[in-house]
């Protein structure tokens, strides 16, 4: 048997976190992919126990830099369901006006500054301004409308402080909501501009026969609720999620990997799958966005998913801007409770895919137990099925090492992964005899 | 003059401070006319070896080759500024200090053996010499672009050091604590946030770090004069800064 052959390439860069990733080639085949996660273990579940309750939006907020929200809002949602605390609609329209400017702000970043570069064999953002310079400071702008959003509910952008169990700590103030207004009416267009940009783009082929796993509402785009809903499964409430889904550690990662139980099969989450499930409870100028960039559903190619992120992107605005025309702060921003022992878990959409959390609190409001499935982990199987099928056609052509690197790293880059909540240092390793 | 060359490097962190970079919308493009990002890997995958005028690092220290990573990137940097409170105090992975690590490990992954972490996780200040800290769970993107524009035309950075106590009078947001009895850190943290929580109507709770002159002790009577208890103190002194050493002290002492 011949020796591997190993070949590497250093950093994954443009997305967030620390990862790498090992191709081993025998005889000029492909051997393994392994979407090695290097990120250090920080241990969250582990230092949540024992602290008050109340800490846990505040604390879970810091796995992730890009998306504190996602994080924010599964915990509060799961605490509740702990306690036992009923929400008021109003509560439950201000956290998905919050949510809009999470993605806004995510979606918008990852479309502009680290993932369009790649259709133009250009290293970053920055460097796609020289040649789309409107295109690029649209983008910029489109991302600090979300953002602002994030600052006139939550206080900052990056860990907003604002967001409770029970709610709000306070109501944001209606003149700054209202002053959103004008910018989000040039955004919402702005944003259809962008989807437009993009639709021109030239994707790599690739089609895999995914999975697809998101939440769903009977009557609206997901973000804070709904069943569980999958491609080739029935849908299951949130609360049978770990009876469907369950992580498994390799040797690899310090990422824990999930599967879909029993079969221990892979599964895909994120915009492509939630707009897959979902796409007739786009609001009508995204629909009508869908349509006219031609994005047809199922589409199973990872690398367009740039263009399910720009219809979630007109999806964002177009919520975000019903929200602030018709606002109410009538009520209380935040229902009391009394502490006492339960368990609940929920699932949030966060703009890389669904993420589930899962407390136990004791008598007196303290943590007991915290369980927390970020997407990435969740798409990490995935993403290495997905470069086991392209390396496979890739090597039928004779490319260079350097290229086929190059385009790996594009195909984890389509998913947006966010590599602290599961890996940003992508060594891609090649292995060959 | 030549731009000066920066590299952003991570370690343990959210990457959220780094982020805030890029969050800097209306000065980021200008900001790169000013400086050269020669290594910023979330950003650019154009990543240019050292040397580097510039390394901004993120995130604390919490494995063995993290260690020996971060004397190499200080070897090759004239100014090294750490970012936020993972680099400035060890962040909130060092709330292992008071548990076991290694029994951590256990709880959130079935197969230990595959993990590698140290029991503890410290400031970069604690293996290298920092030129420039800047504080913040975040921090505050207009302090790390001062101290880069300020580095590019070879002065001193301008950082405020009065307490987050200040800004709320300033901003005149009534006490939370005169007012309402909440437990609230801004006199004795740093300013840089622009006293968001009070606003928030909640108690501040020292994401920016302790003020190297503030008084703790006294502060925490008052609490207890209140009457919260160390169920309450202990936690809130222990989060994003906790083994800061006036946060540490004041918690130890309770």
């Amino acid at each position: 048997m011949s020796q591997p052959d190993v070949i590497t390439v250093p950093i994954l860069t443009r997305v967030e976190g620390e990862g790498a990733l090992t191709i081993r080639l025998r005889d000029g085949q492909l051997d393994d992919v392994q979407l090695r996660i290097y990120e250090p273990p920080r241990l969250f579940e582990a230092l949540l126990k024992g602290r008050p309750l109340e800490d846990a939006p505040d604390i879970t907020a810091r796995i992730c830099g890009i998306c504190p929200v996602a994080y924010q809002m599964s915990s509060v949602h799961a605490l509740e369901r702990a306690l036992g605390v009923v929400i008021t609609p109003q509560i439950r329209r201000m956290r998905r006006l919050l949510y809009c400017g999470e993605w806004i702000e995510s979606h918008a970043l990852h479309i502009h500054l680290l993932h369009a570069p790649d259709f133009f064999d250009v290293a970053s953002g920055i460097a796609l301004a020289q040649r789309f310079p409107d295109e690029v400071r649209r983008g910029l702008q489109l991302k600090k409308h979300g953002n602002r959003l994030l600052e006139v509910i939550g206080g900052r952008a990056i860990h907003p402080v604002n967001a409770t169990v029970g709610g709000f700590h306070r109501w944001p103030r209606r003149d700054e909501l209202m002053s959103l207004i004008p910018d989000f009416e040039w955004g919402l267009n702005a944003a259809i501009e962008t989807a437009r940009w993009t639709e021109t783009f030239t994707f790599p082929e690739l089609e895999q026969d995914y999975e697809f796993v998101s939440l769903s509402h009977p009557d609206e785009y997901p973000f804070n609720e709904g069943t569980v809903a999958s491609s080739a499964f029935p849908s299951i409430p949130v609360d049978d999620f770990l009876q469907h889904f369950a992580e498994v550690q390799v040797p690899h990662s310090t990422a824990l990997h999930a599967v879909r139980l029993p079969q221990q099969s892979t599964y895909l989450l994120g915009p492509l799958a939630r707009i897959n499930l979902n796409r007739d409870r786009l609001l009508p100028m995204a629909r009508q966005t869908a349509d006219d960039i031609g994005f047809v559903v199922p589409c199973r190619n990872p690398f367009r998913s740039l263009l399910a992120r720009c219809v979630e992107l007109v999806q964002a605005y177009e919520e975000a801007l019903s929200i602030l025309r018709d606002v109410d702060l009538s009520g209380p921003s935040r229902i009391a409770y009394d502490p006492h022992a339960g368990t609940g878990c929920a699932a949030t959409e966060a703009p890389r895919g669904l993420l589930f959390h899962e407390y136990e609190v004791d008598a007196q409001g303290r943590l007991a137990r915290a369980r927390i499935i970020p997407p990435t982990s969740q798409n990490q199987a995935q993403i290495e099925a997905d470069l086991r099928r392209y390396l496979q056609a890739q090597l039928t052509t004779a490319r260079p090492r350097d290229e086929l690197a190059v385009r790996c790293e594009r195909l984890v880059r389509s998913y947006d992964p966010c590599i602290s909540c599961a890996t940003h240092f992508l060594k891609v390793k090649w292995e060959e005899a | 003059m030549r731009k000066p060359r920066v590299g952003v490097f991570k370690f343990a962190s959210c990457d959220g401070c780094q982020l805030s970079l890029l969050d800097a919308e209306d000065e980021l493009l200008a900001l790169c006319d000013r400086v050269d990002f020669t290594h910023f890997a979330e950003a650019s995958s154009d990543l240019q070896p050292g040397p580097y005028d510039v390394a901004v690092v993120e995130g604390s220290i919490t494995t063995d080759e993290d260690a020996d990573r971060i004397r190499r990137i200080r070897e090759e940097s004239r100014w090294l500024v750490t970012i936020g409170a993972c680099a400035t105090s060890g962040g909130i992975q060092a709330l292992r200090s008071w548990g076991d690590a290694s029994q951590w490990v256990s709880a959130v992954y079935p197969s230990p053996q595959f993990i590698h972490t140290l029991a503890t996780s410290t400031p970069i200040a604690d293996h290298v010499l920092v030129d420039i800290e800047v504080h913040g769970c975040p921090i505050n993107n207009r302090q790390l672009i001062e101290v880069l524009v300020a580095i590019a035309n070879g002065r001193k950075p301008h950082l405020p050091s009065h307490a987050v106590c200040l800004d709320c009078k300033r901003r005149g947001t009534v006490c939370v604590m005169v007012a309402q009895g909440q437990a609230c850190l801004g006199p004795i943290t740093q300013t840089g946030c622009g006293a968001l929580c009070p606003t928030s109507n909640r108690g501040c709770y020292g994401c920016f770090g302790p003020l190297p002159a503030g008084n703790a002790k006294s502060l925490v009577a008052e609490f207890q004069r209140q009457g919260h208890t160390a169920g309450i103190l202990v936690p809130l002194l222990r989060n994003f800064n906790a083994t800061a050493p006036e946060f540490r002290e004041a918690s130890e002492r309770l």
